[in-house]
């Protein structure tokens, strides 16, 4: 049987697990569409809040932005766990007591104000459909590959099926269809990581694995793949990082998103008590660190593989890297992914000096530039696009056509689990908390759900259109939306919680402070709407204010949002009696009900 | 009865400082393992040797996470214990 055929089995399989599982326990009434009824198990709402949150840039992007750069990149792995801390300690509990269905509504009622609840919507909207950007972007990658097509075809078809998929059932079908999704894709992750794990070390624990000899060589792995990677002019992957600044901001900007985020949020709605909201986040955080735990290694042995498949003499006990470095593998003897990978457009091949081999290293390292010259080397000739390492590892290590099969299913199904919840906010936020609360609150349920899925579509088309050209990495993209969850969002949903002096003005200000200022800076750079070509100025650290890089803005529009709610609350008349009491009572978990409409 | 009332309002009022406490102190080595061992204090941890690089690196990679997992177990146990004994849970 051809790969092609193997991809198409696995992918295939693994979608009729979900519509099956879909049909099986399709929604019925709105508010099942929404939160599941309320009644999900903290294990069985952990898996899935970890299926949910673990999309295309955790499966497939995040292992190949931490393969380029090293210890610096650590920042994904930390920031994408620890703003579960927050969400256990700061944030799930108390949402789940006031028991509300969505982001919006909590925003809406915590501040008994109409204004505050349309800028929520906005806020999640514009977070979200970022998200979906980035989902889009990895979804492309994936299709593209396992269809064999070129990028952009990739994604139409990718967008075609999420549509599909998200409106086929709301978040019960989802619940339980992201249990499956997780299981298919921590599988999918896990096997080939182990595989490669015991090739490289004969450790069969990746994690563990990263941090053992190098069999071939006889050194550390980490050392080893320091080693080969500073031959080339790259930096060492385990070196330090160039910008404190900017990787404390990035971390804290992830982490304060992650507490921000509305599809995430809205799935400790679904626990029947309080303290079972504790645990979901617990649970969900142990689901998630299977794979991010296995991450890091993929990593590493992904970017020692990559480098010694175009330079073979460096795999084992290396004398004289000089001489290794002379000899790269031929271009026409390349092996038969970069064959397929070129195809799709994500690899491409120059051969500046026209010696016939591949000469793939730093040219950008400006140390580097004698070495260079010596060589003969007249540039990179290799351009591999980081969003397909995750997907390339088990060729790359060639292991057997299933295991590839198997990684296109994984892959699949984090983009679109992640997808499907983060459109279901974005429905919801605008059928629910835009239509029925605010302009038309005489809608039938009937027509509830009609504008949920018309607004589902309309947030796949932007969000295609713009992932033909991101404005990152996959991974990068996403942590773009997490910027402005961070700087909108989570601000007010902590002071909603612990200051009963925040009031509707104060809220609404601060929101709309660290919208505009993230926006602002983030269209500066990259381009107005994400739009290419618009940027005002280029993406490059001599133009960044303060040195602040754009991925890690968040935390600084998030002190915007802080400052200015503060300063406008304390001028103005505190909220209503009600409202204090409202927020003295969801500090204690005794008294809550199921989430309900109201 | 306006006794029973002060009552309930200082126990409230008690829970909800226990209940602070608590989070101050897991968010203290949320932040300490994070940003402290894993970035701002690597240099300091680059003398300790582990598989092939230093202590901060796996802090970097995995330690965090690990730590990151604890926590929340831990503050779930403990809040569920103060839930009981003040007598506010469900």
């Amino acid at each position: 049987m051809s790969q092609f055929a193997i991809n198409l089995l696995f992918v295939g399989a693994s979608f009729a697990l979900y519509i099956g599982i879909a049909i099986w326990a399709r929604a019925g009434s709105t508010k099942e569409f929404y939160v599941a009824g309320g009644g999900v198990h903290p294990i069985t709402n952990g898996m899935a809040t970890a299926a949910d949150w673990m999309s295309a840039a955790s499966f497939i992007s995040m292992a190949g932005l931490i393969a380029a750069g090293g210890y610096s990149a650590s920042t994904f792995l930390m920031g994408w766990t620890g703003g579960y801390v927050i969400l256990a300690m700061l944030l799930a509990p108390y949402l789940r007591k006031f028991g509300k269905f969505t982001v919006p509504d909590f925003i809406g009622d915590r501040f008994y104000s109409r204004t505050a609840r349309v800028i929520a919507v906005v806020c999640l909207i514009v977070a979200s459909v970022t998200y979906v950007i980035g989902q889009m972007t990895g979804a492309g990658v994936a299709f593209s590959r396992f269809l064999e097509v070129p990028s952009n075809v990739g994604i139409w078809i990718a967008a075609a099926i999420v549509f599909l998929y998200a409106v086929f059932g709301g978040m019960k079908g989802i619940t339980y269809t992201q249990v499956a999704q997780y299981v298919v894709l921590i599988i999918a992750y896990t096997i080939p990581a182990v595989f490669i794990a015991l090739q490289l070390t004969g450790n069969p624990i990746p994690m563990f694995g990263m941090f053992s000899t190098h069999t071939e060589s006889g050194i550390p792995l980490l050392q080893k793949l320091d080693e080969v990677v500073r031959a080339l002019g790259f930096q060492d992957y385990t070196g330090d990082a160039s910008s404190k600044l900017n990787m404390l901001l990035l971390t804290l900007s992830l982490m304060i998103g992650t507490a921000g985020l509305p599809h995430v949020i809205i799935r400790f709605f679904t626990v029947p008590k309080v303290a079972d909201a504790r645990w979901s986040a617990g649970w969900a955080l142990v689901f998630i660190a299977l794979l991010y735990l296995t991450a890091p290694a993929v990593a590493s042995m992904a970017r020692l593989n990559l480098m010694t498949t175009i330079y073979p003499e460096m795999s084992g006990q290396v004398q004289d890297y000089e001489a290794a470095a002379n000899n790269p593998i031929r271009y026409e003897d390349r092996p038969e992914w970069i064959r397929s990978w070129e195809e799709t457009g994500l690899i491409t091949f120059t051969d500046h000096n026209n010696d016939g081999r591949i000469q793939f290293y730093n040219d950008a390292n400006p140390d580097f530039a004698e070495t260079e010259a010596t060589r003969g080397w007249a540039g990179n000739e290799l351009v591999v696009n980081n969003d397909i390492m995750v997907l390339a590892n088990p060729e790359i290590a060639n292991l057997p056509p299933w295991v590839i099969g198997l990684i296109a299913a994984g892959g699949i199904a984090a983009a679109l689990s992640t997808a499907a919840g983060l459109l279901l906010a974005i429905s919801s936020a605008i059928s629910h908390d835009l239509i029925k609360k605010t302009i038309n609150p005489a809608i039938t349920e009937k027509g509830e759900m009609r504008a949920a899925r018309i607004s589902m579509g309309g947030a796949i088309l932007l969000a295609t259109y713009l992932g033909l050209n991101p404005p990152g990495f996959a991974a990068q993209t996403v942590a773009l939306a997490f910027g402005i969850a961070a700087a909108t969002l989570f601000p007010v949903l902590m002071m909603g919680i612990f200051s009963t002096r925040m009031n509707s003005a104060g809220a609404v200000s601060g929101m709309l402070a660290g919208l505009v200022t993230t926006l602002l800076y983030l269209f500066t750079y990259l381009g107005w709407f994400f739009i290419p070509g618009t940027n005002m100025l280029a993406n490059t650290p001599e133009n960044w204010l303060f040195g602040i890089s754009p991925l890690g803005f968040g935390p600084v529009g998030a002190l915007a949002n802080f400052v200015v709610a503060f300063v406008v609350s304390r001028a103005t008349a505190p909220p209503p009696i009600e409202i204090q009491q409202l927020v003295e009572s969801v500090r204690y978990p005794k008294g809550a009900g199921l989430a309900v409409d109201h | 009865m306006a006794d029973d009332h002060t009552n309930a309002a200082t126990n409230a009022a008690a829970y909800w400082r226990a209940n602070l406490r608590l989070i101050i102190g897991c968010m203290i080595v949320w932040a300490f393992v994070s940003y402290g061992c894993a970035i701002l204090f690597r240099p300091l941890l680059s003398g300790i040797p582990i598989g092939g690089t230093d202590l901060g690196f796996w802090f970097a990679q995995q330690g965090s996470i690990l730590t990151f997992i604890g926590l929340i177990f831990f503050y779930a146990w403990r809040m569920n214990r103060i839930d009981r004994k003040f007598g506010l849970g469900e």
